[in-house]
């Protein structure tokens, strides 16, 4: 009876431990790939897919006698990194001061913010495209690019907003005392003490949302801006070759994420040193 | 002792919500005089002194530090707290920056001087708590005592008139209670305006000039060393003495 659970216990720990092994998970990931591109690549044949990779290379880049030349996939990426670092920076800005009014105290601020937030929240992000697009875009005469970054910019700060005041508040409350009894203002033990010991607690959540803004800038393909996404349905409507383009499209957006979560887990090492 | 009078709180009140941390507190503390706040826990001594710098706020009566009246939203909150420094019992050092910089961010960016002369200024205090070599390490690499040394340098930094300290050695392992005590004995001597609160009684002893007791938010005693310790008038004041010296 009491060694039972003991044993127990001690073979789920193994277990867990064999599997999260780096060999076993690697193992794991490339089966489950595999395994999707053999239900993909079975699924394709059954159907009779005439398979044509040989065409795809031509939309990255090509090289005649011209030279060398950028294709459609690649300036799409660069549309859709633009869209991103543009929507991002704004987002930025925009959740600051939201999650600002909200920690200020002050009652105007906390309600501008808070109806900001819920608005956001309960408003799917299509919907939002199209009120700038077809709505604001026309008064105030958006084009679509704009139209697609107000939009982008606003979804996401309200979400970038709570992970901005999770940080601050995560800093403790020892620090404002410590700023304000040198004098410091409010903006000042903001500037100087709170807000760069907060990066550490908002990297990790910072670099899921970048993520996440760089696959919803998707979205933006219903008003054509011409992204990623967009450029893999003009090239699938003009050569019909839907699996190997969106496998392609899915592959370079995974590029970019996993190059981002790398790039970022790097910085996070660097501010975590000191606690 | 130089005449005038640096702190003067009279009548003072403070509720937290329906809750009253200080009930009708009158104190003064001359210029350049030290004074000791004991008293259990929980009864309003850390709420008194943070009533000094404005890092909470009466409710009633008035508080006067240095000729500033102390209000919530006053202007002259910034010029009160560059004349009150203040030393925590958590230590309160920024993480982020190195002892050279917690020392000189204040300097810098609130009194707006030069970076060579901040720089110079904090060594000159580091040199003063006896920890010149550590400025270029960040808090978390020192102990406890060098911490709460920092933390007294960087409040004297700011060269306030006037120091309050919060328990300053509460945090602290034993064997590092009396590097820090020893460094504030120093600064008794320079001529600074002191309260302290702690319950360190050899400290006070060698130190205090007045010694004052709190209980549930009330001042109960108020009185020379001498007295206080051999004979206060209180009789609560008495037991809590006993019990403290007991150990
Ligand atoms: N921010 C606060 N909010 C509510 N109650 C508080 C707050 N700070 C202190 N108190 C209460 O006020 C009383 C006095 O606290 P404090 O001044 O910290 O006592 P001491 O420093 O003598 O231990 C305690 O009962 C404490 O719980
Ligand atoms: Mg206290």
């Amino acid at each position: 009876m009491t060694t039972r659970p003991g044993t127990k216990r001690k073979s789920r720990l193994q277990f867990s431990k064999i599997v999260n092994s780096v060999p076993i998970s690697l193992a794991l990931y490339f089966t489950v790939i595999l395994g999707i591109i053999w239900l993909a690549y079975s699924g394709a044949q059954a159907m009779g897919y005439n398979w044509q990779w040989y065409r795809i290379p031509q939309y990255f880049y090509t090289l005649t006698d011209d030279g060398f030349q950028w294709g459609e996939i690649m300036i799409g990426l660069v549309k859709t990194i633009q869209l991103s670092v543009t929507s991002f920076i704004f987002a930025t800005l925009l959740g600051l001061l939201i999650a600002l009014l909200r920690l200020s105290g002050l009652v105007v601020g906390g309600a501008i913010a808070i109806a900001f937030l819920e608005f956001v929240r309960n408003m799917p992000i299509l919907v939002l495209l199209y009120l700038f697009y077809y709505v604001l875009g026309p008064v105030f005469s958006l084009d679509r690019y704009t139209a697609s970054v107000l939009c982008l910019a606003v979804f996401h700060a309200a979400l970038i907003s709570e992970i901005f005041r999770a940080g601050i508040n995560a800093v403790p409350k020892g620090q404002w005392e410590g700023a304000t009894s040198i004098g410091m203002s409010k903006a000042q033990a903001y500037r100087y003490i709170i807000l760069p010991q907060s990066i550490k607690f908002m990297l990790p959540p910072m670099t899921g949302e970048v993520v996440h803004l760089v696959k919803s800038s998707a979205i933006v393909s219903v008003i054509a801006v011409a992204e990623l996404t967009t450029i893999g349905r003009n090239l699938i409507s003009d050569t019909y070759m839907s699996f190997e383009i969106w496998f392609t499209i899915a592959a370079v957006y995974m590029v970019i994420t996993l190059a981002l979560s790398i790039g970022v887990s790097r910085l996070e090492t660097k501010y975590a040193v000191r606690t | 002792m130089n005449s005038g009078e640096m702190i003067s709180v009279s009548n003072v009140d403070k509720f937290y919500g329906s809750f009253q941390a200080l009930t009708d507190i009158n104190l003064t503390v001359e210029k350049g005089e030290r004074v000791v706040i004991c008293g259990p826990s929980g009864s309003g001594k850390s709420t008194l002194i943070r009533c000094f710098n404005g890092l909470e706020f009466h409710d009633s009566g008035s508080i006067t530090v240095d000729g500033i009246e102390v209000e919530e939203g006053s202007k002259a909150l910034k010029t009160l707290r560059q004349e009150v420094g203040m030393v925590f019992q958590q230590f309160n050092l920024f993480p982020h920056l190195t002892i050279l910089e917690n020392l000189t961010i204040g300097p810098i960016r609130v009194q707006k001087i030069q970076k060579a002369e901040a720089e110079e200024r904090a060594r000159k205090y580091l040199e003063r708590v006896h920890i010149p070599e550590q400025a270029d390490k960040f808090p978390a690499q020192l102990s406890g005592g060098q911490q709460q040394r920092v933390a007294i340098a960087r409040s004297l930094c700011m060269e306030t008139r006037i120091m309050l300290f919060d328990e300053p050695t509460s945090a602290l392992d034993p064997e590092m209670i009396n590097e820090v005590l020893d460094v504030m004995v120093e600064l008794a001597d320079t001529g600074i305006t002191m309260v302290c609160v702690t319950h360190e009684m050899g400290f006070a002893r060698k130190v205090a000039d007045k010694m004052v007791f709190m209980e549930a938010g009330r001042i109960l005693e108020i009185s020379e060393p001498d007295k206080f310790f051999t004979n206060p008038d209180s009789p609560r004041c008495k037991l809590f003495l006993s019990q403290i010296l007991e150990h």
